[in-house]
């Protein structure tokens, strides 16, 4: 079955997107993109299509390129070489101003001198909506980020998960084609994340937009997008459904990047699937003492190391050959005192959580 | 005796009490505050407002205009006798429109500049900026003004330019205007308001200089983000976010425009500004009391100006 799933398509599988889908015209569409500044090449040829409606992820670590793209869409950077069209219309020499596009700022860019009403508003007051449709529509954008009643504060009276609020606020308001959001969570705490990820997901369920989203954090992306694009060294690695990003990395960055994973080099890989070729396997797959029949691959191993993470436990072992592999053991029975570093155990895995790597190359 | 400090055998019974004093202050942190600043608090107190409040008493002693002597009970005789000389008022008048003059000039000539360097220039430009700001600071403030002086003088530089490029009919009509004209430009309210200018300009671009270097560029992009235009930017974003600063660089043009009273002696009309008024009251007619009711004038003057900025919201942003 996972052989069919065709991996790193540009273009969306239509039942995803749902009825936008049918529209012609990709949201946003890179073309070859460059930007580089001096000898750093931020962006070096990115091509991709973002369908309307999508939520799109752009993943990596800091350096990687995500960032300039997201500036690029929104166009406070200009491309060195390529074209970016935003729903079919070439964007170059277009001012931000002009463009159908919004941001949400790392920082939340929020006005200081401003209340969070005439921050809200801004976007409106400068393209001359009437002072009573601006306030009404303002106060609806509140709202929406579950903000109404804090109208008249200034944004250095508000904390952070609300001043994040208004930002987004501030953004819907002026009904973009496309919202981009730069790290938008970074700043807050866990819990908080995790309730902006689920509200932030269900707005853009609710409200049908484009949301092209910036994270370093792989959970974040996996858990709320429809597609993500792996960036690494101003390039994309890999684009994807989180399932096929998570489960099937074609290259080694991937899948160390995305989650963790055990990366097999081609020579330590012959021994395992007769093909001088690096795979990745997921700790989670590899299973200790397994039962007979439920592994393809079976081998011993020395625990070096265990780890204990509350709903699972992380186990360092040596095979005899030397391979050093990580193991994710879910506590489905409660901790197993047997488990202890420098005791021999049994290991295995199937076949299909190899995943081959392609060769490194560049 | 010993046993108590037995505990601490490294502790010496001298460093025992300076560790007792250490800690004393650590418990007492307001206490320890308070004596820091102590010496500076009674600097400002004594020396600063003091000395300020006595000269704002001495205007409400008068001079007895028979025996020379300050007649020290209270009256509003010589406020009175301020307030109520239309000369007196004339020079008020003519030197707040100065400064007001002034400081329009500076901010005008000062905010572009100050733009530049805060947003686009290197870091390299803005160190040759700041010396470029400074450098005039660095030199006597009467070597400059008598610069300027001769450069304004009937036979200086201008004259000679304007001579040179067939351009003296225009310096001719400048001086011709009424009130502001005069014989040379080194005796006219122009070269006045140029030489002030010139030589406040420094306390307008600093503070101007350093609000705009705190708006995050963030803000600008925000800005643009949400539809603004360039203008719109600067209009709603920028200006309002620089305006604490502008302020402040304004209170500095005003105030030391409305006090100086050498530039007015060496490059002017023998029409007197306030500070000279202070000057020729307290200096050579002794009479205290009203060199201290004219140098009150400026402290109101400022007063009333910090407030019209308040309402206009000069440090909401602050």
């Amino acid at each position: 079955m996972e052989g069919a799933v065709t991996v790193g398509v540009a273009a969306p599988s239509p039942s995803i997107r749902g009825r936008r889908a049918a529209m012609a015209e990709p949201a946003v569409r890179f073309l070859g993109v460059h930007r580089h500044f001096g000898e750093v090449r931020a962006v070096d040829g990115v091509d991709l299509e973002i369908a309307p409606g999508e939520f799109f992820s752009m993943l990596g670590p800091s350096g990687s390129g995500k960032t300039t793209c997201l500036r690029l869409i929104a166009g406070f950077e200009e491309p060195d070489a390529g074209e970016i069209h935003l729903l079919g219309r070439p964007m170059r020499g277009v001012p931000p101003y002009e463009r159908r596009v919004n941001t949400v700022f790392q920082d939340y860019a929020l006005f200081p001198h401003m209340n969070v009403l005439d921050n809200v508003g801004f976007g409106l007051r400068v393209k001359r909506v009437p002072r009573a449709e601006r306030i009404r529509k303002a106060e609806a954008a509140l709202a929406l980020v579950k903000l109404a009643g804090l109208e008249d504060r200034r944004p250095a009276q508000l904390s952070g998960g609300q001043r994040q609020r208004v930002a987004l606020a501030r953004a819907l308001v002026n009904e973009p084609e496309v919202l981009l959001l730069d790290e938008p969570l970074g700043a807050l705490d866990l819990k908080l994340r995790q309730e902006m990820q689920s509200e932030l997901k269900g707005l853009q369920r609710e409200l049908g937009i484009t949301f092209v989203y910036v994270t370093h954090d792989q959970e974040e992306a996996l858990g709320m997008s429809d597609r993500v694009a792996v960036f690494n060294r101003g390039r994309i690695e890999q684009i994807g459904t989180p399932p096929e990003i998570y489960e099937h990395p074609r290259t080694a960055f991937v899948a160390g990047f995305v989650g963790i994973s055990n990366i097999v080099d081609a020579e330590a890989a012959v021994r395992f699937t007769g093909e001088r070729r690096p795979f990745s396997l997921r700790p989670e797959r590899i299973l200790l003492d397994p039962p007979a029949g439920a592994v393809d691959i079976e081998t011993r191993g020395r625990i070096t190391d265990i780890q204990y993470h509350g709903a699972s436990t992380r186990l360092r072992l040596v095979l005899s050959d030397g391979l050093e592999l990580v193991v994710e053991r879910p506590n489905t029975e409660g901790t197993d005192g047997a488990l202890a570093p420098g005791r021999e155990i049994r290991l295995g895995w199937r076949r299909d959580a190899m995943r081959p790597l392609r060769e490194t190359g560049r | 005796m010993s046993t108590a400090t037995s505990a601490f055998p490294l502790a010496t019974p001298g460093a025992g009490r300076l560790r007792r004093l250490s800690t004393f202050l650590w418990r007492h942190s307001r206490l320890f505050t308070l004596l820091l600043l102590l010496p500076p608090l009674l600097w400002l107190g004594i020396v600063y407002l003091g000395s300020l409040l006595a000269l704002l008493a001495h205007s409400f002693f008068r001079l007895d205009s028979f025996t020379g002597q300050i007649v020290y009970e209270f009256t509003l005789a010589t406020w009175y006798e301020l307030l109520s000389q239309p000369a007196n008022l004339d020079i008020i008048r003519r030197t707040a429109g100065m400064a007001a003059a002034v400081t329009l000039a500076c901010g005008l000539i000062g905010f572009p500049i100050a733009y530049y360097a805060a947003r686009f220039s290197t870091p390299r430009g803005k160190a040759l900026f700041y010396l470029g700001v400074m450098l005039p600071l660095w030199s006597s403030y009467l070597v400059r003004v008598y610069a300027w002086k001769l450069i304004l003088a009937k036979e200086g530089v201008i004259s000679w330019a304007a001579e040179r490029t067939g351009t003296s009919w225009l310096l001719d009509a400048l001086l011709s205007l009424p009130v502001v004209g005069g014989p040379s430009l080194s005796i006219s309210y122009i070269g006045m308001f140029l030489v002030f200018t010139y030589i406040w300009l420094p306390y307008m671009i600093l503070p101007t200089q350093a609000a705009l270097e705190r708006v995050p560029p963030s803000l600008l992009e925000a800005a643009a983000d949400c539809g603004a235009r360039p203008r719109q930017t600067f209009r709603y974003v920028v200006l309002p976010l620089a305006f604490p600063g502008i302020v402040a660089g304004s209170i500095f043009t005003f105030s030391l425009t409305l006090g100086d009273y050498i530039i007015p002696y060496i490059i002017g009309t023998s029409k007197l500004f306030l500070g000279q008024a202070v000057y020729i009251h307290q200096g050579t007619a002794g009479n205290v009391p009203l060199a201290a009711a004219f140098s009150v004038v400026p402290i109101v003057i400022m007063a009333v100006y910090l407030a019209v900025a308040r309402r206009l919201g000069a440090f909401d942003a602050l």
